[in-house]
């Protein structure tokens, strides 16, 4: 009996600990975990699925775009919807992980999706495309840029691929001479990351500058940074590439500044998202650039209003993320109105009805003025390069 | 120069492998069961002070006694709930249940802190340490480690040769029926030996935390499995065993980084080890044990 009150009173320790750790939570309205479904499908209105992280390491990606997305949903609706149809939006949590990704989008197939927007990470996105394809199911990726994430002719995508990232990158060093000597630290073990690696590499040849050093890390491996950093440093690198995302990279901010390595960092899209990691010290992200298709302090009306809308709804400045997401329905939305879909058509001939409307659109973006795409499911547009600046994302001259 | 300030690096990798594989060390040598929650109990203790400073604006000290003694509470409560009622089952399904706990634990953690990625604030205040005019640069919190792991060694050994607790543990770890007969509590023996090794996974943690300031709540999976190695390749249940076995595993990591390829720095760490198990299969400095007819 006396054990069984002693196990009782450890279990409610553990219970009353783990409500001790709450006190960050509350002030996070949008990390609660989503309930299955929860949004009802609505008949009449058109049913489009998201998909994306929201919780796990690459939480940032996912939320944003969900609420990106949101925004362009309600905008929409408020509009009146697509030739008279209005939309509803339902955002699935796959935690960047292939497998959750592809029950999410059962999950949403269940609920009635015709239209699929995302996936938001490139892994997951290439498993669900392959599921799409077999239905037939219309899918645009507002981030997923790896080159297979829109291998089936159903899938587009809005952001740049890896490939032309890492071609974009490098011609951007190049033609502003940026740099003389190069360092790449990459993640060898994520397709994102490599393939980016590749293209840059590549173009690097045709640029006037030299890469000095190729360094590579696995996601098992992704602490320390001392030998890929001093490698970097001992060959007079100034400019060092991070082809990574922003967890690994704020690691290796801090290591570098620990190291006394002073020099110029330049990342792409994955980078996006440095400034909102808690607690980390921005002055060590002072001066790193980015190259990524949107600047939230840009003038022009679209970015100036939806910033404000996002900032009003979500409390903070929105990333790229957010743009592609918000993009991404509005690409959904040109190509249903210009291929004169209705809700009650079956989800494949909405697709083949997209598929031809997608090439002939052209919609005003936030990550880009004027983008068309190919039957390829590429997007076409320019890159900006970002810089960060007194702890704020800004357009570089 | 290049080769001693790679093998300082390896060193101070090593030393928080070290740490880490103490506490698993401690446990394997005793209870002898594998407890692979042994890297998240090191995320909870990471969580705790990362609470109580940067959240709460409290003092470090404090934030690391707190640390310590949640830890310690947790480990004990796991073993209570978790473990015990398997103490007569099969080695492996208490495997599995560890395996389970360590799954429990991170899931908590990403309902508690969620999955954003928290920058760490040092616990260390100690400046780094520079030689040869700024090319070879010890971090405060190496230092650190390197000492609070070689105290803790020496405590460790010293507890379990000279009190009459830690003699207790041995009799446990070499005959629990027998320990029984011999009148010592073997409940609370092991519960003992599951506070202090969750509460070196608390030291562990803030160190850890220290070193790579980057904490989410799958911070002690990786370290905790190479932790695991490293005890394995010091010769698990050996207490030198798993100080050395760390610092080693350490600096094979960091020079093949450096010298072969950054790509492939784990599959060398790995070869290491299987070469070392081939050619003595009870690790460096494990003890072989004959069975007796």
């Amino acid at each position: 009996m006396k054990k069984k009150i002693v196990s009782v009173l450890l279990a409610a320790t553990l219970a009353v600990m783990s409500l001790a750790g709450c006190g960050n939570q509350a002030s996070d309205k949008t990390s609660t975990a989503e309930g299955k479904n929860e949004v009802e499908a609505e008949e009449g209105t058109f049913l489009i699925g998201g998909i994306g992280p929201v919780t796990g390491e690459l939480a940032i990606y996912g939320m944003a775009e969900r609420n990106g997305a949101q925004i362009a949903v309600d905008e929409i609706n408020e509009a009146g919807g697509v030739n008279g149809t209005k939309l509803t939006f339902n955002f699935q949590d796959d935690e960047g992980d292939a497998e959750k990704s592809v029950n999410a989008y059962n999950n949403l197939k269940d609920w009635g999706m015709q239209i699929l927007c995302g996936t938001v990470t490139s892994t997951p996105c290439i498993a669900v495309a392959a599921k799409s394809s077999q239905d037939n199911l219309f899918q645009i990726t507002p981030s997923g840029s790896a080159a297979d994430c829109i291998g089936p002719d159903n899938a587009f995508r809005v952001c740049f691929s890896d490939p032309d990232q890492g071609t974009k990158s490098a011609e951007y060093i190049g033609e502003n001479k940026l740099a003389k000597k190069v360092a790449i630290i990459y993640d060898s073990s994520d397709v994102y990351s490599s393939g980016i690696t590749d293209k840059f590499v590549k173009e690097a040849e045709e640029q006037d500058f030299e890469i000095v050093a190729k360094e590579a890390f696995t996601a098992d491996n992704k602490t320390d940074f001392s030998v890929q950093i001093k490698k970097a440093q001992s060959e007079g690198a100034d400019l060092v590439f991070l082809p990574i995302y922003y967890s690994q990279a704020a690691l290796i901010l801090q290591q570098a500044n620990s190291l006394g390595f002073e020099t110029t960092f330049f990342g792409c899209d994955g980078l996006d998202g440095i400034l909102g990691v808690e607690n980390f010290d921005q002055k060590l992200a002072e001066g790193v650039m980015l190259l990524t298709p949107f600047a939230a302090d840009a003038t022009d009306e679209l970015t100036k209003n939806f910033v404000a809308k996002y900032k009003e709804e979500y409390g903070e400045v929105p990333n790229q993320f957010a743009a592609d997401g918000y993009d991404a329905i509005y690409a959904i939305a040109a190509a249903l109105e210009k291929g004169e879909c209705k809700p009650d058509m079956s989800v494949s001939d909405i697709c083949e009805a997209m598929k031809k409307a997608m090439t002939e659109i052209s919609i005003e973006g936030l990550t880009g003025e004027k983008i068309t795409w190919d039957e390829s499911g590429a997007p076409d547009k320019e890159a900006k390069a970002v810089v960060i600046k007194d702890g704020a994302y800004s357009l570089m001259e | 120069m290049g080769f001693i300030s790679y093998l300082i690096d390896g060193i101070s990798l090593g030393s928080v492998y070290a740490l880490i594989a103490l506490g698993y060390t401690m446990v394997y040598g005793i209870a002898k069961m594998l407890n692979f929650a042994h890297g998240d109990v090191i995320m909870i203790g990471g969580y705790t002070v990362y609470t109580i400073v940067s959240t709460m604006g409290l003092s470090p000290w404090l934030g690391m006694a707190a640390s310590v003694v949640v830890c310690t509470v947790l480990g004990v409560a796991v073993e209570k709930i978790a473990y015990k009622p398997l103490r007569m089952a099969s080695p492996l399904a208490v495997l599995i249940t560890a395996i389970g706990v360590s799954y429990f634990l991170q899931n908590m953690g990403l309902l508690i802190f969620t999955a954003s990625p928290k920058a760490f604030t040092s616990v260390v205040s100690i400046s780094n340490i520079k030689l040869a005019d700024g090319a070879l640069n010890i971090s405060g919190v190496t230092l650190v480690t390197i000492i609070t792991c070689i105290i803790i060694m020496i405590a460790l050994m010293f507890f379990i040769k000279k009190t009459k607790a830690g003699r207790a543990m041995v009799a446990v770890s070499e005959d629990k029926g027998a320990a029984l007969l011999m009148g010592i509590d073997v409940n609370s023996t092991i519960s003992l030996t599951f506070a202090i090794g969750s509460g070196l996974a608390a030291v562990a943690g803030f160190l850890l935390c220290s070193a790579y300031p980057t904490l989410t709540p799958y911070t002690g999976a990786m370290p905790g499995i190479k932790a695991f190695v490293a005890a394995v390749f010091g010769g698990i249940g050996s207490i030198p065993g798993a100080f050395i076995g760390g610092i080693l595993l350490g600096i094979i990591e960091i020079l093949s980084k450096a010298y072969i390829s950054s790509q492939l720095s784990d599959a060398i760490v790995f070869l290491v080890l299987i070469l070392v198990l081939l050619i003595k299969p009870t690790g460096i400095l494990g003890k072989e044990i004959h069975e007796k007819v």
